[in-house]
């Protein structure tokens, strides 16, 4: 198990990374926390003829927060983002599904904008940029940036709307708007296994704690995270009854889960409408406190 | 098929500055262990998941098969070679393991120490969940974790102690000479900085 | 024997070492070494129409590339049959590279030999292997049914076909006693694949030496001294050329019994032939589908009982799943067939199996070998008695032991050793009421219930088991003093973690009434000890640990003769403390044994201090006599063995306390219990820690870790990622207790321990989810995923 031969290319600017990519075209492929790329390498189902390191690109190593939200560089590891107490400020989910994502080590290396970009379908990270309507921010060598919303961002399981030729810059993560609450509840096989099922939620309150907008982002039950709109089912109930059966059939009816070894369809649609109630109400307990 | 290029690389391994020539494609575990001779690090999947490989990275525990050398070309690496003081004194975390009876192969056991290492770096009292969450992407195939469980209690106990003892300076707790952590916490029984 | 170290929670030494980096591991060695690495079948069942290496031969830094058509005649020969049974009718073994037809995803095609293990990768992607596929047969039911065939000479896939029958006392036979017992019950249980999974693979490391014709082989193994044999024989060199070190060994657990490996000839072979020191180190994808796997059975189960629970009558017949080629014979099934009874005395037992092929990775023991089935069968046999007459399950288990004054017992079998199967000693009343008190049995009922109020579900199991351990035919010992006083042991037998280091160490320290530190233990180097068996059937402690005490006894004695020569005492007035030998109550009169060792050894060059007081002008020898004396022999030294009539049987018992989520069907342990009697106990704390790792891997085997094939054969979880061995976050705390009832038949009273956690792990994980849910568990491993598929199908036939 040993990773194929590739040509090597380390730049120090996002200019130059571009430069790069541009000439390797469909050839090139980019290296950030190699967690996910060295796995498939060093088991030869992934063979990029040219790599470009983005490890020494120290202006793509960001974590920004404010009113509007969070933007993170594409070096920004999860654990820096999971650490920060300013993004845990502006947009508790990102710590809340980080804390699924893998084991602390791979955290330390892994990259977040990788993993959306990446696009693994029971990943917890686009789900989370798909539920909160986030962006990823494309750049080209030549081109101006193109700022890509999440809902045209996935495309299929490992399939994004990056282009060759093109790196992604940075993710965009709008802030919690007031009132609201998030929340995210998964079941893997093993703690820190990609999930069975997985569901992230989003409840916003008027105030007076009525349910306004309620919205979850299952993973691991289609080719891309199914974001599910149960504002609807929720209309102006009280936050305490955010999860009811009906909003559990609601996203159970969405969702088109597989077979594989690890779980059958039927069992990960159920799981999806157990971990949905399970993450509204954690979420609307959230709104109503916070 | 044409040859490779190589780099010449510069890495300060267990406070040493260490210099290699490797393709691109080498990995960080073969590169410890097969160009620098460092042969403590283990390799038990090449997929990431066992943790035998893990070392630190400029004091972060990282696993070293999912790392290119290339990548990491002057940064700082502690292996579990780098682990006990320059004297030989074994770390408080290497001790305790040996009390504990936390390895039996001993195959895992270099993963084990420098993730627990920079656990007790960061952490220097975790409680038995954040122990658990610490250990949880190291796989042992032989103790059933028990005894590596008491092992991280009774290291923390041990760095305690020798805080306390004023002793921290002599045999450092986690840590050995290189690998200063970068997160590291604020009582850390670690000698660092 | 004043410094009794026997029993002593003594700190390994080897934890120094392996804490250090210091380890030396097989892939730690040979740096300069040639890598080798292998093209193996993408397909399950195929015969190879070509092989073109072409596009191979400009990859930089390839050595060389071998086929079947490459190898000399004894080396392409069939690998051979370790241990050949009767029963085993159609026993067949796969040639180290395939010659025309290959019978697993996994098996060696090409050997490539290149600078470096990058490079011999990328040869091995450019080699072209034209296959045309037939078609494969998996699963034990297909196998069977014999549609298509693994071995077009094996009718029906069948390899081997046992039946062992005991009557009852009064010559009844199983079908009769079952016919008239009071109540019978019926069923059938499957347990699917797993496998040992050392998180170190296998590997070979081989240097001929060209000048001295001589052969030295690192291997990863639990037995370096067949390894060598095995290695002489196929290069045709003589024994002496050949030697074999197992070095440090990260794990084994079973799999690495199983020899030679293809690699274990290929790589010794190509050294020699090339001229050059060749290294094969295993990687996870391949051990995954090129080592061994164990545990896959079919049971049927028809038994007798009566109103007490007790056994009148136990009629099983299965189906074992051996995989692709026999090269370890059956030992697996005879043992499940057998082991099975635990510490149980049915009235009369009939077993019969078939052992058949599939188009899979071949099976050969792991942790347990066989005994996890068995007692799944027993075990779950016991409970569903319990269900259909309304008792508590320790209840019928107690109904049906064997007593304490009943041993010797004799199950009238059989055993996997070809020796009858009789059980030692054992205490099984008192190991279930301390099983029971430990988990809190009685005190359940009520648990379960408050939890219940709560909306959670709880269930308690448990599982019984025996194991035969510390099998012959023999292990020996060495054990050297020098005239440093230091103590050199040695024994043939191999170590892969289980401290046999320290325990050995502690056992001569006793033997011998020295410091430990001042005695180091070599294991597997067939340099040092050149006669073993290896390490399986939790045999290292009772074999070797006897040996070496025989061994230490006789150097004591040896000692004690030259010491009382020399203090013009009796032998029998002295004794040893602390490396001394001294009058009893009289320590002033006392000769360092060190010194002792001089005098064994009468020299003619006095090339240090200590040499030149042996010299023989030195020595007070009388001038009649010889300075050796007749019978003796020089140096202080002894080499012992010890071949046990049979087997000794450790027991023990285990209950955990599992808890299902009523909503996903997650199941986690709570609690887990476990009370053991391995007899003596060297090391207590060494014991536990095998029982804790034999329990992490049963908790692995019953609930995560499960071999998929798909129905062409392809291994779909052959990574790390999808065959989920449990982490930190998935293993309960284990309860531990001892009861210590020692064997009679060694003279250490010892019992071996190292696959004693595993064993029953199944069972009673099957027994407390069966107890949470009300829902019968026939199968084992279970995933959420399954029973909330259980759940489904058992409310739909209750609606
Ligand atoms: C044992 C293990 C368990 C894991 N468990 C989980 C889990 O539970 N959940 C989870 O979500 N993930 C899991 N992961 C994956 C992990 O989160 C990865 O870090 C992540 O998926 C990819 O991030 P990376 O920075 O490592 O990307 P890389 O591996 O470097 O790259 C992944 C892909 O994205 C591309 N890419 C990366 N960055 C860019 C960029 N800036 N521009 C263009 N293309 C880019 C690469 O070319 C490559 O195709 C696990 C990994 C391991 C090894
Ligand atoms: S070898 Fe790196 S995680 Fe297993
Ligand atoms: S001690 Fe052997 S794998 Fe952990």
């Amino acid at each position: 198990m040993k990773p194929p031969p590739f040509d090597y290319h380390a730049p120090r600017t996002v200019g130059e990374a571009l430069e790069v990519l541009a000439d390797a075209g469909p050839e090139g492929k980019v290296l950030a926390g190699g967690q996910s790329l060295i796995p498939l390498m060093n088991m030869r189902l992934a063979a990029p003829a040219r790599l470009v390191d983005i490890n020494r690109i120290g202006a793509l190593d960001t974590v920004t927060a404010d009113a509007r939200g969070v933007r993170v560089g594409a070096l920004a590891r999860h654990a820096t983002v999971e650490r920060s107490a300013a993004v845990a400020e502006r947009q508790p989910l990102l710590r809340q599904a980080l804390r699924h994502v893998a084991h602390p080590v791979i955290r330390n290396r892994g990259t977040v904008v990788g993993s959306i970009v990446h696009a693994d379908p029971a990943a917890e990270l686009p789900a989370v940029l798909a539920l909160l309507g986030g962006t990823v921010r494309l750049a080209r060598h030549g081109a101006p940036e193109r700022e890509v919303p999440a809902a045209e961002f996935f495309l299929g399981p490992l399939e994004s709307a990056l282009q060759p030729g093109e790196l992604a810059v940075s993710a965009f993560f709008p802030a919690l708007p007031p009132g609201s609450g998030t929340a995210f509840c998964e079941i893997a096989r093993r703690h820190g296994d990609f999930a069975l099922a997985g569901v992230a939620a989003l409840v916003t309150l008027d105030d007076d704690l009525r349910i306004t907008t309620a919205k979850v982002a299952c993973i691991g039950v289609g080719p891309v995270p199914v974001v599910v709109d149960v504002s609807a089912e929720c209309a102006r109930r009280p936050a305490a009854s955010a999860a009811s059966p009906a909003v559990a059939a609601a996203v159970r009816d969405r969702v088109e889960p597989e077979d594989d070894i690890h779980a059958t369809a039927e069992y990960r649609r159920h799981l999806t409408g157990v971990l949905a109630e399970r993450a509204l109400r954690l979420a609307a307990e959230r709104a109503s406190h916070g | 098929m044409g040859t490779e290029t190589l780099y010449d690389i510069s890495l300060t391994v267990n406070g040493v500055v260490r210099e290699a020539r490797v393709p691109a494609r080498r990995l960080l575990s073969d590169c410890l262990r097969h160009d620098l001779g460092l042969t403590g690090t283990h390799v038990g999947c090449e997929h990431g998941v066992c943790g035998c490989c893990t070392v630190l990275l400029d004091g972060e525990p990282v696993r070293s098969c999912l790392t290119f050398a290339v990548s990491v070309d002057g940064h700082e690496i502690t292996t579990i070679e780098g682990l006990a003081a320059p004297d030989g004194t074994l770390s408080a975390v290497q001790r305790a393991f040996a009390e504990s009876h936390a390895l039996q192969c001993g195959f895992c056991t270099p993963g084990f120490l420098c993730t627990v290492t920079a656990l007790l770096n960061e952490n220097p009292a975790p409680s038995d969940e954040e122990i658990l969450e610490g250990i949880s992407g190291n796989l042992c195939r032989c103790t059933g974790y028990q005894n590596i469980i008491k092992a991280v209690r009774r290291a923390a106990e041990l760095s305690a102690e020798q805080e306390r003892d004023g002793t921290g300076e002599a045999a450092p707790a986690a840590t050995g000479a290189a690998g200063a952590p970068r997160a590291s916490g604020a009582t850390g029984g670690a000698t660092g900085e | 024997m004043t410094t009794s170290l026997f029993g002593e929670r003594v700190q390994r030494l080897e934890d120094p070492r392996l804490l250090t980096g210091n380890g030396r591991y097989l892939d730690d060695l040979g740096r300069d070494a040639l890598a080798a690495a292998f093209v193996r079948s993408p397909h399950a069942h195929a015969r190879i129409r070509e092989i073109n290496v072409d596009r191979a031969l400009d990859v930089p830094g390839i050595v060389a590339i071998y086929t079947w058509e490459d190898l000399p005649e004894r080396i392409g020969e069939p690998l051979p049959l370790l241990i050949p049974h009767p029963a085993l009718t159609h026993g067949r073994t796969a040639r180290p590279l395939a010659k025309d037809v290959v019978r697993h995803v996994g098996e060696p095609v090409v050997m490539v030999v290149a600078r470096d293990r990058y490079a011999a990768e990328d040869a091995c992607d450019r080699i072209e292997v034209e296959y045309e596929p037939l078609p494969a047969v998996v699963g034990i039911e297909n196998a069977v049914r014999g549609e298509h065939l693994v071995h077009p000479d094996v009718p029906g896939n069948v390899g081997a076909h046992l039946v062992q029958e005991v009557p009852s006392a009064d010559g009844r036979s199983a079908a009769e006693m079952i016919e008239a017992a009071p109540h019978r019950l019926e069923f059938r249980l499957d347990i699917e694949r797993s496998a040992s999974m050392p998180l170190e693979g296998r590997g070979v490391y081989a240097r001929w030496d060209p000048d001295d014709g001589s052969l030295r082989v690192y291997s990863s193994t639990q037995t370096s001294t067949s390894v060598r044999m095995a290695i002489a024989a196929k290069l045709g060199l003589p024994l002496p050329k050949v030697e074999v070190i197992a070095p440090d060994v990260g794990g084994g657990f079973g799999v690495k019994i199983m020899h030679p490996w293809p690699e274990e000839v290929l790589i010794p072979w190509a050294a020699r032939t090339l001229g050059r020191e060749i290294k094969w180190t295993e990687d996870r994808r391949e051990h995954f589908i090129s080592s061994a796997h164990e545990r896959g059975q079919v049971q049927y189960v028809r038994v007798g009982f009566d109103d007490d629970g007790r056994i009148l009558g136990l009629d099983v017949t299965f189906l074992h799943d051996h995989g692709a080629y026999t090269p370890y014979g059956i030992i697996v099934p005879i043992i499940t067939s057998t082991q099975l009874l635990g510490p149980y005395k049915p009235g009369a037992y009939r077993v019969e199996f078939s052992s058949v092929y599939t188009n899979t990775v071949i099976v050969t023991p792991y942790r347990g070998a066989g005994r996890p089935q068995g007692v799944f069968c027993m075990e779950r046999t016991m409970d569903r008695i319990a269900a259909y007459l309304g008792k508590d399950r320790t209840e019928v288990r107690a109904a049906n032991f064997i007593q304490p004054d009943e041993f010797p017992y004799d199950h009238r079998l059989t055993f996997q050793d070809g020796r009858p199967l009789i059980y030692d000693s054992g205490n099984y009343p008192e190991a279930l009421r301390m099983l029971k008190e430990l988990i809190g049995w009685d005190e359940f009922a009520k648990e379960r219930e408050r939890a219940a109020a709560e909306g959670r579900r709880i269930g308690i199991g448990i599982g019984c088991y025996v194991e035969g351990t510390g099998v012959g035919p023999y292990e020996g010992g060495h054990v050297q003093v020098t005239s440093d006083g230091r103590v050199h042991v040695s024994t043939g037998l191999t170590s892969q973690g289980q401290g046999h280091q320290t325990a050995f160490a502690q056992i001569a320290a006793t033997e011998l009434g020295v410091p430990i530190e001042r005695v180091s233990v070599v294991t597997g180097d067939t340099r040092r000890f050149g006669y073993a068996v290896g390490t399986f059937a939790s045999r290292a402690a009772v074999m070797s640990g006897n040996a070496i005490a025989l061994a230490c006894r006789k150097v004591r004695e040896k000692a004690l003769r030259i010491a009382a020569d020399a203090l013009e005492a009796d032998p029998g007035d002295l004794t040893i403390t602390d490396g001394i030998v001294h009058v009893k109550g009289n320590p002033s009169a006392s000769i360092p044994l060190s010194t002792v060792a001089v005098l064994a050894n009468p020299l003619r060059y006095a090339f240090d201090e200590e040499a030149k007081r042996a010299t023989q002008f030195a020595t007070a020898a009388s001038d009649d006599k010889p300075p050796v004396a007749e019978g003796e022999e020089p140096g202080l030294e002894g080499r012992d063995y010890y071949s046990p009539v049979r087997s000794t049987f450790a027991y023990g018992m285990h209950a955990a306390i599992v808890e299902t989520d009523p909503e996903t069907a997650e199941i986690k342990v709570l609690r887990y219990a476990v009370v053991h009697d391995c007899g003596r106990l060297i090391n207590p704390m060494i014991v536990d820690g095998q029982i804790h790792g034999g329990v992490a891997q049963g908790i692995g085997g019953a609930l995560y870790e499960r071999m998929v094939y798909d129905e062409h054969g392809q291994l779909l979880n052959a990574s790390f990622m999808d065959f989920l061995m449990p982490y930190a976050t998935e293993v309960p705390r284990v309860e531990t207790a001892h009861l210590e009832t020692p064997s009679p038949l060694n003279p250490l009273g010892i019992k071996g321990a190292g696959e004693a956690g595993v064993i029953p792990v199944s069972a009673v994980i099957a027994s407390a989810i069966e107890d949470a849910e009300g829902i019968p568990i026939m199968k084992m491993p279970i995933s959420p995923s399954e029973l909330f598929h259980l759940r489904r199908t058992a409310s739909a036939r209750v609606g």
